[in-house]
């Protein structure tokens, strides 16, 4: 006779290790969920897809013209428009990764007061989504950089793994506002001011090399930082500041295991306070 | 020997009144709560001070559901059922307590979960299936079983949004109903839809329950219940009553919901004849009964009276109109001071749901001596006229009084 499945139900205690056996089991979910995101995303839109290249190139017009023709933002020597369109791609990434996952949770509240499954798989689908913009937008990025006569290097190489870790520290931030916004419904208000101010804080619209010498490191705390400048020198070919990124990949990587243990400590309490 | 399909072992489950949050916890403890966790057992030891906003929903429950059996569970509102079901379901944690089950179990507490408006049947299909818990290659095998099932072939390419309610609803359960789980737990997914859908899920659930695997169904529906489980768990303020043949489960229910219902009790001023005090014998029903309506009436005189009712609708709507008189020709002498009478009324062909009675006393094609302002609220409990399994509910919209129908073939 076949071995039967046993459920053990009991009550929580303090932390959980997370069960990624139990994710692995529900991958199949997790695919159709983001699936589901991304032919959402575009129906009913005369425009469709075409938002995905609409909205990076419209900001980078309008920052085109206030910071880069008026406020005359240094590009360590690149034209400016294609300078902070290679910063925006990771970072439009980015913003829209954490308000969507942020906003998953509650917004999936018929779910999750109504079938089981792992929670984590709802903020994760919703990350997932935003990666085929990504891959659209950064296809514009490469015909731009033919158009500006950049050329392609092989620092290109490198964007694969700036991604990830752009992926990782989205997906961690996002898991935590995820379950934080479940209980407090303020983080609803918090994540756009949020996400405004980590921009400023981000070297998207000015190059990193605005900062001090001496203070640059602190900059790069800020995970986003280190990525956005690797993306921009992936794309751009300029050298990498390895350094910058080693500092935003353990960043990223402690954002992200915080993350899904702040998640996994609270997630069985959802059903109760959705 | 086998072990139980569903062992439940002294399960508590608490919850928190006047909302979500446990009492003293502000968000600036719950940022910093995941750094501390030295501090949290003095946390804990607060927490218990909030006696008062607590309350539990499920106290030590525990029973055994063995492999292959089908169980219905039952209890008034609030006495624990959903709450059984969402902790077996998985969906919420228990306080107290542990629940092994063997087998693969699926719980199917609402019909259509997740669907997406802007997504196609066929898509929505694939979706649902996934979040019940069916593989990729599962939905795929069954998919055409699915839909003809559900009967929306033609509009299968169509976004779900586009669709009639009933539509909807016929899709969304083909999915369920293709689920095929060892243990299976259904909430009474049948309250909503029409009578035609009410009948196919009982049809498929019973043919479920028949296929040997094991089933804990709740519902309100005692003729389903009767019809469906051999046995049945009564629940009562989250306590177990009764474990037991389904028979004693249900005469058990339906004696704890005959209570007497409180009087009305007459408190505006009235100098002529009126009603002083009135209250239902039993305030719960089932279609066909009768209801005994105990009046006591006052008078300042001698004079001859007469009663007139309307029973109204949930939705405010006179469904039924009767009088002793003129109506049934019926009046009868109230005596100076206070006359005291029982009002027979029925038997009542209504369907299952709340109703109201407002009572007139008159004097007979002439006035009106006094309305009760307050009327008399009674529940029809349970409504299969025919004894069939039929669950007739005055939700369906679809008018609350039955009368026999029967037919004739000519030649």
């Amino acid at each position: 006779m076949a071995v039967r499945e046993t459920t053990i139900i009991e009550p929580t205690q303090g932390w959980r290790c997370f069960n990624l056996r139990e994710l692995w089991r529900y991958r199949e979910l997790l695919w159709v969920l983001t699936e589901r995101d991304i032919k959402v995303r575009y129906r009913q839109t005369v425009l469709g897809v075409a938002w995905a290249i609409i909205q990076p190139v419209l900001l980078m017009v309008v920052f085109s013209v206030f910071f880069g023709r008026l406020a005359k933002m240094p590009a360590d020597g690149l034209p400016y428009s294609i300078f902070v369109f290679a910063g925006l791609l990771p970072w439009t990434f980015f913003a829209n990764a954490v308000s969507s996952s942020a906003a998953s949770l509650v917004g999936s509240a018929n779910l999750v007061s109504k079938v089981y499954f792992p929670r984590l798989i709802i903020p994760l689908a919703s990350v997932g989504g935003g990666l085929v913009d990504l891959g659209i937008a950064t296809v514009v990025l490469l015909a731009m950089m033919l158009g500006y006569g950049l050329g392609w290097s092989v620092n290109l190489f490198a964007a694969p793994l700036l991604i990830a870790g752009v992926i990782f520290i989205a997906l961690g931030v996002g898991v935590w506002l995820s379950a934080l916004n479940v209980a407090y419904r303020d983080f609803r208000y918090v994540v756009p001011f949020l996400i405004q101010f980590w921009m400023f804080a981000t070297p998207v619209v000015y190059p990193a090399s605005l900062a001090p010498e001496q203070w640059r490191w602190l900059l790069f705390l800020n995970p986003m930082a280190g990525f956005v400048e690797g993306f921009r020198s992936a794309f751009l070919g300029r050298p990498f500041d390895w350094r910058a990124i080693g500092i935003s990949l353990v960043a990223a990587f402690v954002v992200f295991v915080l993350g899904i243990v702040y998640f996994e400590k609270v997630e069985r309490r959802f059903a109760d306070i959705i | 020997m086998t072990a139980p399909a569903i062992r439940v072992e002294g399960l508590w489950k608490e919850y928190f009144i006047g909302g979500a949050q446990r009492p003293g916890q502000t968000l600036r403890e719950a940022l910093v709560d995941g750094f501390r966790a030295p501090l949290r057992r003095m946390r804990r030891g607060r927490r218990a001070a909030g006696d008062e906003n607590r309350f539990w929903a499920l106290s030590d429950v525990s029973f055994d559901v063995q492999p292959g059996e089908v169980v219905g569970i039952i209890g008034r509102n609030g006495a624990g059922k959903s709450t059984l079901l969402k902790v077996l379901s998985r969906i919420t944690a228990p306080t107290r307590g542990r629940v092994e089950i063997t087998g693969r179990i699926a719980s199917l507490l609402e019909v259509g979960t997740g669907f997406h408006a802007e997504l196609t049947g066929r898509e929505n299909i694939r979706l649902n299936g996934a979040i019940l818990g069916m593989s990729g290659g599962e939905v795929a095998r069954k998919f055409d079983q699915i839909v003809a099932f559900s009967g929306v072939e033609k509009f299968i390419d169509t976004p779900v949004k586009r669709y009639s309610s009933g539509m909807y609803m016929r899709l969304a359960f083909a999915v369920a109903a293709h689920l095929e789980p060892e243990i299976l737990v259904i909430d009474e997914v049948l309250a909503v839809g029409d009578a035609e859908f009410q009948r196919k899920c009982l049809g498929k659930i019973s043919e479920i329950a028949g296929n040997g695997r094991t089933v804990l169904f709740v519902s309100h529906n005692m003729s389903a219940i009767r019809a469906l489980c051999p046995s049945a768990v009564l629940l009562e303020s989250g306590a177990v009553r009764l474990k037991g043949a389904s028979a004693d489960a249900i005469a058990l229910y339906a004696s704890m919901s005959r209570e007497s219902a409180a009087d009305i009790v007459e408190t505006t001023n009235s100098s002529g004849p009126h009603f002083a005090r009135v209250g239902l014998v039993r305030s719960q029903v089932d279609h066909g009964d009768t209801l005994l309506l105990n009046c006591r009436l006052a008078s300042p005189q001698a004079l001859r009276a007469a009663i007139e009712i309307e029973i109204h609708d949930d939705a405010g709507l006179a469904v039924i109109y009767a009088s002793t008189a003129p109506m049934a020709g019926a009046e009868f002498d109230l005596g100076e001071g206070e006359t005291s009478l029982t009002l027979k009324i029925g038997p009542l062909p209504l369907a299952r749901g709340d109703y109201k009675i407002y009572l007139w006393l008159i004097k007979p094609w002439a006035e009106e001596y006094h309305r009760l302002s307050l009327p008399v609220p009674f529940t029809v409990a349970h409504s299969d006229p025919c004894g069939v399994g039929f669950d007739f509910q005055q939700s369906f919209g679809r008018g609350c009084v039955s009368v026999p129908i029967s037919f004739e073939t000519r030649a």
